[in-house]
């Protein structure tokens, strides 16, 4: 039972740090219209930014601000220099472009940082276990993330639901051309939704960094799970993002959890152990084509939000 | 098609007869590097050819089209690991099973547009990648080593390097000649129409769904048979073949070539793996170059190589 | 006459706005029958629904005398419905020729011909050529679309839908945007196009209407307000008042 309890955990970890980087590519999808393959590309500089700034400067807090902001910066840089360009044209051309991003952002890092991938250790303070049941230790590091994750998700809300920026975001979602003629200031509208998304992944990408891997083409393999959250969800809706998000997060942890122990009943160790991931993901696939199917605009369309 | 002498035709023809004649200037040389790398050049070429089916004529974006060359790569792989080594069982296994994941993902897919295709042809192409790697038995992760080359009637030799890369490119050859064909006739054209206005072609009378899935499947057919000879090749299978980021390498080789052109996915191959292997004896950073190369071919020379050609054809000949 | 198109209780919402309120009238074979109304009228809900692109809410649509508002846009042309866009719809990366030849191939039976090349085929070539010499664009057959003026691209919006040898043509606004001589030349082939088929024209050129409806159907906020001959529409005065008074302001 304990150990199922850690599992939800886990699930709701991931899903909560999926949530930030889908939060991102929805809402640039949303208001842009914009499909941004290189979204991952700033999730996995945010991670090197925080390995490198963490052993700059000696502490992991410095670290993470800092990464933070230069993700931030970074995400504003690519807006104002490549994005700007690409407003209003084929999607295939965001596509082609914004992989031609992956593949310099990839090579970038490759040059800056080296091919070996790097590692950002915890501080003593947040490696530990906290008891939060009796009985029931969980990673101190863990629970910082969800709770963090939760934190930004209500700060998103809050932005979103009651601030005049949120209310352009929301306007802008379900119509572009509207907010033009409000007389906003377009081009500083879309240098911060995208450098907020920016922030956002790269927030995901230095809090797994400790945890999961700081290596080049990590954006890549997180990038489609991202998508098919936004595809899921509901493209531009951030209410959508959470749910799709959580959704996928539980299926993924307790999918690689349970799967293993589930295939082993009929198959050898072996196969259960290659194939149990495999499960997993092709659920979360199957989750995506149902939805396509049956309610294309998402879950939660932002036309309702 | 009118054959006029413009540019894109004397590159074209000095093209062709330079693959032609390569094996003869690799037995002069001695280079035997160079046949490798433009048998796979052959052999990615056409992929991209059947990509530039859908994508260039049909304009259905499939970020998935990489999943064929895994799937046709491992019918063979997993027939030979089993015993089954003649070709003639092999191909025709990795043609329909390749026919088969094409009907089915393009009978789901195309009833959705836009990005939202692109992301379930993805999704789909990722179930496939997934599926193989987790099957143990093959290897999953780690891929799996073909001992033996697909097996046909003697005197054809697989295992022949020289004889291998003309089987490539007689079969480069019979596409491009096949893909030539069909744009022309009423089916590419209903497919092309399908692309320049699906909702005009449905209000004259054409039920443009059954006329896109029949060309998805027959490109994701051909991209099978790409897959199979690239099995062939490395001697080798991998689930890393159908990784999502091998369908972006395909849709560059097709878009760099000129999408929508006949000779553009030949183009695009050659040019994209030319300079791969140039520019990384230069630097071994040079994608940071073909990146941004990337970008300002979109924004700037969307008919790619095939369309400078022909624009630059056109000064020379009124300049 | 036989009634050649006939609609029932036809209604259509979007949300809260009514495009299409209950709307019922018939058109015999052979008629020119014009619908005018103000922007907003739901003039090109009425035409989308009647080819299939919008599917009503409620309501009946026949054609000869067979029901056909459950029959999908595609199978409508095949029936001999044929309609033009209010907004230029072309394959506009395709010659001209192609253009129309296209809608001859959309006609000719089924598509799955692999082999010989459809640009060499008499059967859909020489329709083409002909469809685009009755509408004056015989010059321009080998450009591409995209090369076309505004006018010409109208005229070859006509070319498309009459490709199919339709018997009812949906025409939504082919003056658009159309010159005075253009909207002469136009007028003129309508006239000519009347002998041979039945048309239902949308439009807001007042002056086409008057000289080339049988009947006039006045429509606002969806809702039909008036339908009869053009001398009777003129007189009538909901219908001045509604639509007709505003145009003369607006003409002087």
């Amino acid at each position: 039972m304990t150990l199922f309890i850690e599992q939800c955990l886990n699930g709701l970890q991931f899903g909560l740090l999926l949530f930030l980087l889908a939060a991102g590519l929805t809402l640039v999808f949303g208001i842009m219209d914009l499909v941004n393959l290189a979204h991952g590309s700033l999730y996995m500089l945010g991670a090197y930014f925080a390995a490198t700034f963490a052993a700059w400067t000696g502490s992991f807090v410095l670290g993470a601000i800092l990464a933070l902001a230069a993700t931030l910066l970074v995400g504003m840089a690519v807006e104002v220099i490549a994005m700007r360009r690409l407003y209003g044209r084929d999607h295939l051309d965001h596509v082609l472009a914004t992989f031609g991003l992956i593949l310099f952002f990839d090579e970038l890092v490759r040059l800056i940082w080296g091919a070996g991938g790097m590692s950002l250790p915890l501080p003593s303070w947040l490696n530990t276990s906290v008891r939060i049941l009796p009985g029931v230790d969980y990673s101190a590091y863990k629970l910082s993330i969800i709770v963090v994750s939760l934190a930004v998700a209500v700060f998103l809300y809050i932005l979103v639901m009651r601030t005049r920026l949120g209310m352009l975001i929301r306007a802008g979602a379900s119509n572009r051309e509207m907010i033009g003629a409000l007389g906003v200031n377009i081009k500083l509208l879309f240098t911060l939704v995208f450098g907020l998304g920016a922030a956002l992944a790269g927030l995901a990408g230095l809090m797994q960094a400790p945890i999961l891997t700081v290596q080049i083409g990590m954006g890549e393999n997180i990038l489609i799970l991202a998508f098919v959250i936004t595809v899921i969800g509901g493209i531009g809706s951030i209410r959508g993002a959470f749910v799709a998000a959580i959704m996928v997060g539980f299926i993924d942890t307790l999918g690689r959890a349970y799967f293993t122990d589930l295939l082993r009943l009929a198959f050898t160790k072996e196969t259960a152990a290659t194939a149990a991931p495999a499960l997993s993901s092709m659920l979360i696939y199957l989750l995506m084509a149902i939805v396509l199917v049956i309610r294309p605009e998402g879950l939660f369309p932002a036309g309702s939000k | 098609m009118r054959w006029t002498l413009d540019l894109r035709t004397v590159v074209v023809v000095l093209l062709l007869v330079a693959l032609v004649l390569l094996p003869v200037y690799v037995e002069l040389t001695g280079s035997r590097f160079l046949l490798t790398l433009f048998t796979r050049i052959v052999i990615l070429a056409l992929a991209a050819v059947s990509l530039n089916l859908i994508l260039g004529y049909g304009g259905m974006m499939s970020f998935g089209h990489a999943a064929y060359l895994g799937i046709g790569g491992y019918a063979v792989g997993m027939l030979a690991f089993e015993g089954i080594t003649s070709g003639f069982v092999q191909w025709p296994v990795a043609l329909l099973a390749s026919a088969l994941f094409a009907l089915v993902i393009g009978a789901l897919s195309l009833r959705t547009r836009g990005v939202y295709f692109i992301m379930i042809t993805l999704a789909f192409a990722q179930m496939a990648y997934y599926i193989v790697a987790g099957l143990a038995r093959y290897g999953g992760d780690d891929g799996l080593t073909i001992q033996k080359r697909s097996q046909f009637f003697p005197p054809l030799n697989l295992s022949n390097k020289i004889q291998f890369y003309y089987i490539c490119l007689a079969l480069l050859f019979a596409s491009i000649y096949l893909v030539w064909r069909l744009v022309n006739s009423r089916f590419g054209m209903a497919v092309q129409g399908a692309r320049s206005n699906d909702t005009r072609m449905r209000a004259i009378g054409f039920p443009t769904y059954r006329y896109k899935l029949i060309c998805f499947v027959i490109a994701g057919t051909l991209c099978g048979l790409a897959g199979a000879l690239l099995a062939n090749h490395t001697d080798f299978v991998s689930p890393a073949m159908m990784y999502w980021t091998r369908s972006g390498d395909l849709i560059v080789m097709v878009v760099l070539g000129g999408m929508g052109s006949i000779f553009g996915p030949l183009f695009g191959a050659v040019a994209l793996l030319v300079l791969e292997e140039v520019l990384s004896g230069i630097t071994e950073y040079w994608q940071i170059i073909l990146g941004p190369l990337l970008l300002l071919v979109v924004l700037f020379a969307r008919g790619g190589i095939d369309g400078l050609l022909g624009k630059v054809g056109q000064k020379v000949n009124h300049g | 006459m036989a009634d050649l198109l006939r609609v029932e209780n036809l209604a259509k919402r979007f949300g809260g706005i009514v495009a299409t309120d209950d709307l019922t009238f018939a058109i015999p074979e052979g008629e020119l029958h014009a619908v005018i109304g103000p922007n907003g009228a739901g003039k090109t809900t009425l035409i989308a629904q009647l080819s299939g692109q919008l599917v009503p809410d409620s309501g009946l649509i026949y054609f000869a005398g067979n029901d056909i508002t459950a029959v999908p846009m595609h199978a409508r042309s095949a029936l001999g419905l044929a309609r033009s866009f209010q907004i230029t719809s072309l394959f506009l990366d395709l010659s001209v020729l192609d253009n129309v030849a296209l809608a001859v191939q959309a006609c000719a039976g089924h598509s799955f011909h692999f082999w010989r090349n459809a640009r060499h085929e008499p059967e859909l070539r020489d329709p083409a050529r002909a469809t685009l010499a009755r509408v004056g664009l015989s010059a321009r057959a080998n450009l591409t679309a995209s090369a076309l003026s505004h006018g010409e691209h109208r005229q070859l919006e006509l070319a498309m839908a009459l490709a199919s040898k339709p018997r009812l043509l949906l025409l939504d606004e082919p003056m658009a945007g159309l010159g005075p001589e253009e909207s002469a030349r136009m007028v003129a082939t309508l006239r000519e196009l009347k002998k041979e088929l039945t048309i239902l024209l949308v439009e807001h050129d007042m002056e086409a209407v008057f000289a080339l409806a049988d009947r006039i159907t006045v429509l606002v906020y969806g809702r039909m307000i008036a339908c009869g001959r053009p001398e009777d529409i003129r007189n009538n005065t909901q219908v001045r008042d509604a639509y007709l008074g505003e145009q003369e302001a607006v003409h002087g």
